[in-house]
């Protein structure tokens, strides 16, 4: 049993929680969160030890990996903390406020090889990974441009402030919506070098973008459009997208569906001239235990397979969600 | 239970493989006309449940049904609560305690957190059965005979290992609505597992259960084996492994496994929902 302790018990916290509770490999000896309703529910019925000063949680509790589910403003603190304390660590997305802090994580990580996962759970859907598979190939030729997008209902109307609303403190829908297409974008394609222009727009929110309209220029020279609201009430939830235009051919990919155009036979296995469509349910394997979707249990599968030391550390590490964050820093200078 | 239930994904934009068909059925049924006229299309096809989310478009089917009593006398609903998207948008606005403060109907919540007072288990359990109450407000004088948690929130809390939450679900559902309570789940083997050690025998549970193995969590041969060897009220959802295997086939599988009380299903077309009928009844009439 792998020990594994919980810094932050809000929406994505207490949905890892009941992911590490339903683990066979895992045992949860802790949970940190500052509300006292959480603590006193996690406690009385699910009989989670609870904490509201986390090194005392560390302390006490000694786990071998620690998820942080906090605010991002709290990440760069924790994470130094938890690394100088020998634990590996997986983190919410986005990884840090600046790409300075996340630089000096990721080679604090290295230097004391201990494994470090974020949580950009797009990594793990089944139609994205054979998005990038197809683009590896070479199957579409020369890429020629893309398009990332993401559009959600999150904030449809004027109400009250949270952290979320706060750009000091990682909100916004750039470091929200917008950081997990352009993570997409870097782990498909390639790294975001440098942004030509951006426009980041409020909406219904006084102190945050609700949306981003961005021009990027990746390192290999492919160039494309990023575009990200979630201000938008048509769709039911999150829906996230990324089209790629190539000489030998096009992709359409969401999370629930892959269109693939080949100008000719690729001799790819299932995959013929003209339109191909997938299907998730075609590209998902199943997992143990479900909740919200395939991606949340796979990519703590991955995470404990890789503390287990069962498969090694390359996705999503804290290098790759670095690169976002840096590219998030050139959107913002660019809209200024 | 009837043999046959109709689902509500369709009218509400729930397309598990395709957002493109998600928009198209966002269009369609964008009038409370088009989904009236779609239940009509299900009762003539002999179907007289209707398992439906709470979402706030449904009050509105409710009106309707409360108007014409003779015409949709014996039509029942199945109430799936909570419309879960309502609260995951609000607690990535509001956080938890934001969301509780904003759906917990009257002064309840805010008086605890105003004196400050302690909370005791009790009172999570009082929240509860208040968010139960004001779900099922939409429903008050329709015929609601079972009522469904739905899968985010019981599997959630079968991962956190709150069991006692969902045991309370269903002895708050008998007490106060006289129906009987159902789970929607996507890891049906491990809710039965935590359902009969709090005591529920013989449960509903309504899970994926495909040829395909789409969204059986833990693999399709656990789920088959549970089916032949337990006891439970098992609806099947999900039959055509969202749109994966042919209607034929995904029904034909089915139909041939033991102990499946009620299969749910959703059509936007009366041709669609006429061929679905009329494929349960052949493969049943062959067993």
């Amino acid at each position: 049993m792998i020990k594994i302790a919980l810094i932050g018990a809000g929406k994505m916290g207490i949905s890892h929680l009941s992911i590490l509770g339903a683990h066979p490999m895992v045992e949860v000896v802790g949970v940190c969160d500052t509300s006292k309703m959480v603590n006193d529910f996690l406690s009385r019925y699910c009989k989670f030890k609870c904490f509201t000063d986390y090194q005392k949680m560390i302390d006490e509790v000694k786990p071998e990996a620690v998820i942080v589910a906090v605010p991002t403003k709290f990440h760069y603190s924790i994470i130094k903390y938890l690394l100088e304390k020998n634990i590996h660590v997986f983190a919410e997305k986005p990884f840090c406020l600046t790409s300075a802090q996340g630089d000096e994580l990721v080679k604090m990580a290295n230097a004391r090889q201990l494994f470090n996962q974020v949580g950009y759970h797009n990594k793990f859907i089944g139609t994205f990974g054979e998005v990038k598979r197809l683009v590896n190939s070479g199957v579409l030729g020369q890429i020629n441009h893309f398009v990332g997008e993401a559009y959600g209902p999150v904030v449809i109307k004027s109400k009250q402030e949270t952290w979320r609303s706060d750009p000091s403190e990682g909100g916004g829908c750039l470091l929200d919506y917008a950081s997990h297409v352009i993570d997409l974008i870097n782990d498909i394609l390639a790294p975001v070098s440098s942004v030509k222009g951006s426009l980041l727009k409020s909406i219904y929110s006084v102190n945050v973008e609700d949306a981003v309209y961005s021009l990027l220029q990746l390192s290999n020279n492919v160039s494309g459009i990023l575009s990200v609201n979630w201000s938008d009430e048509t769709y039911r939830k999150m829906s996230t997208s990324i089209t790629i235009n190539g000489t030998k051919g096009k992709i359409i990919s969401d999370a629930n569906e892959l269109k693939v155009y080949l100008k000719d036979a690729s001799g790819l296995a299932s995959y013929t001239e003209g339109w191909n469509l997938k299907y998730i349910t075609d590209l998902t394997p199943t997992v143990d235990f479900y909740l919200r979707g395939e991606e949340y249990s796979a990519q703590l599968d991955h995470f404990i397979n890789v503390v287990a030391g069962k498969a090694p550390n390359k996705i999503n590490t804290f290098e790759s969600a670095w690169y976002t964050d840096r590219a998030i820093e050139l959107i913002k200078n660019s809209a200024k | 239970m009837e043999r046959i239930l109709f689902g509500d994904n369709q009218f509400f934009a729930v397309n598990h493989i395709s957002d493109e068909k998600s928009r198209a059925q966002s269009i369609k049924f964008k009038d409370d006309s088009a989904i009236v006229k779609t239940l009509d299309d299900a009762r003539e096809a002999g179907i007289n449940t209707f398992m439906c989310t709470t979402h706030d478009r449904i009050s509105k089917i409710c009106d309707v049904i409360r108007a014409q009593p003779e015409k949709y006398k014996g039509f029942k609903i199945f109430p799936c609560m909570p419309y879960a998207h309502k609260y995951a948008n609000a607690v990535t606005e509001l956080g938890i305690v934001g969301t509780l403060k904003e759906y917990v109907p009257g002064n309840f919540f805010g008086s605890l957190f105003k004196g400050g007072v302690a909370f005791l288990s009790k009172d999570f359990l009082s929240i509860m059965e208040l968010l139960v109450d004001a779900e099922m407000k939409m429903f008050k004088g329709i015929d609601t005979p079972v009522i469904f948690l739905q899968n985010v929130i019981t599997d959630l809390f079968l991962g956190l290992n709150a069991d006692e939450v969902l045991i309370a679900y269903y002895h708050y559902v008998k007490k106060k609505y006289n129906a009987d309570a159902g789970f929607i789940t996507m890891n049906m083997p491990k809710l039965l597992d935590v359902l009969e050690k709090g005591g529920i025998t013989n449960p509903i549970i309504c899970s994926s259960i495909n040829k395909v193995g789409f969204r059986m969590s833990g693999g399709k041969e656990i789920y088959e084996d549970y089916l032949k060897n337990r006891k439970f009220r098992a609806v099947a959802m999900q039959v055509l492994g969202g749109g994966a295997i042919a209607p034929k086939e995904a029904i034909e599988y089915v139909c041939g496994l033991p102990n499946i009380e009620s299969i749910l299903f959703g059509a936007s077309s009366k041709a669609n929902i006429q061929n679905t009928v009329e494929n349960i009844h052949y493969f049943d009439s062959k067993k």
